[in-house]
């Protein structure tokens, strides 16, 4: 039986269950709120977006891998593009692009420039320091470790634009 | 166009939400975990009944909420408590669950029954009656394996029951909302007043 060719963002997204992204975007929106009033410390609200969105990635990760056929990659470039492409287009409906990577080749920035989590967000005065898309970081790092990659996400916010670094 | 994202991102997220707030943040205090998530719940609720009233235009009876001003010539009016829960279990659950409410009782004194017979949130979960306790499987059929498995599965329905007492707040309906898993034919009723409603959500699901 000929090898399945992997296959691209679009067609996995298109295969998937959808949902309005509406409900998705409230649901953390109420999420990151309510950590706020429990929590009060905007750092350890960021620790704990973090560590959600590690134990999120380390169980999304078969779901990617099952249903995307990606091959294993070839150096960790290709594993950030394939982060970008299919990743994100696969579970947030939107293509990320890779960015500023360093000299080595061990980091760079993966920008979304449409993110579903913060549609109609505004952060507050008071929330200086909030990295609201942090699950995000988690969730790569998660994902990233169950394939032996330990990376550290960084994250960089941006309200207008989610950002991600690793 | 609507925007959408995959089943799985609200899956995951509700999953480990509720994993977060009862094993990590109160880990022996279900009580706090589960109101903590109600809150939640009660959020969504409350800002999805702008953005579904946005699109539908409801009008409101004055004497429910003195919030909403819109009017139209498309949409009927909420007369009652009734048509608002009719509301829920036709349109807004569809939104939300992608189907309608299975079934819809009423004791006419305020309590409202929904019984949903598939409820998404809880389709993909398995119960392991032995996780928790550690026992062996002679003792599968005692009542603590099966209630802890059933308690587990209880803590994810605070946030649907969030969702709709903060809608129907929103519509000026103040109730309490609770869930309840089942197997059919059982069934639970709960009670309402005129100005306190009650709505139960009775969940079946086939295990």
């Amino acid at each position: 039986m000929p090898p399945v060719a992997p296959r691209s963002g679009d067609s996995i997204f298109a295969n998937l269950e959808h949902m309005n992204a509406e409900l998705f975007t409230l649901t953390y929106g109420a999420i990151v709120r309510q950590l706020i009033t429990d929590l009060e410390e905007v750092d350890e609200v960021n620790k704990q977006l973090d560590q959600m969105g590690y134990n999120i990635g380390v169980r999304l990760i078969d779901e990617f891998l099952a249903k995307s056929n990606i091959s294993r990659c070839v150096d960790f470039k290709e594993t950030a593009e394939v982060i970008a492409k299919v990743g994100f287009k696969m579970f947030l409906g939107v293509t990320a692009s890779v960015i500023n990577w360093d000299a080595d080749g061990t980091s760079c920035s993966i920008v979304l420039e449409d993110n579903p989590l913060v549609d109609f967000v505004e952060l507050p005065d008071n929330c200086q320091g909030l990295h609201y898309c942090n699950i995000l970081s988690g969730v790569v790092r998660g994902a990233l470790e169950m394939m032996h990659l330990a990376a550290v996400a960084g994250h960089k916010i941006e309200i207008k634009r989610g950002f991600n670094e690793d | 166009m609507v925007r959408e994202v995959s089943e799985s991102c609200l899956d995951s997220l509700l999953t480990e939400v509720v994993s977060c707030y009862c094993n990590r943040f109160y880990p022996n205090k279900h009580d706090l975990a589960a109101r903590r998530i109600e809150a939640i719940g009660y959020q969504v609720g409350h800002q999805l009944s702008e953005r579904v009233r946005a699109r539908t235009i409801i009008l409101l009876d004055d004497h429910l909420s003195s919030q909403c001003k819109r009017y139209t010539m498309e949409r009927p009016r909420f007369n009652d408590h009734l048509e608002a829960i009719k509301f829920i279990c036709k349109d807004f659950w569809l939104e939300l669950f992608k189907k309608h409410v299975d079934n819809l009782r009423t004791n006419h004194r305020g309590t409202f029954v929904l019984q949903d017979n598939k409820f998404c949130w809880l389709a993909r979960m398995s119960i392991d009656p032995l996780a928790d306790s550690g026992k062996s499987p002679e003792d599968i059929t005692s009542p603590t394996a099966g209630n802890k498995a059933t308690h587990a599965m209880k803590m994810h329905l605070y946030f649907p029951c969030g969702i709709l007492r903060g809608f129907l707040s929103n519509l000026g309906i103040l109730c309490a909302v609770s869930a309840d898993i089942l197997t059919l034919p059982t069934c639970a009723y709960f009670s309402l007043s005129h100005t306190y409603t009650e709505i139960t959500l009775c969940i079946y699901h086939p295990y």
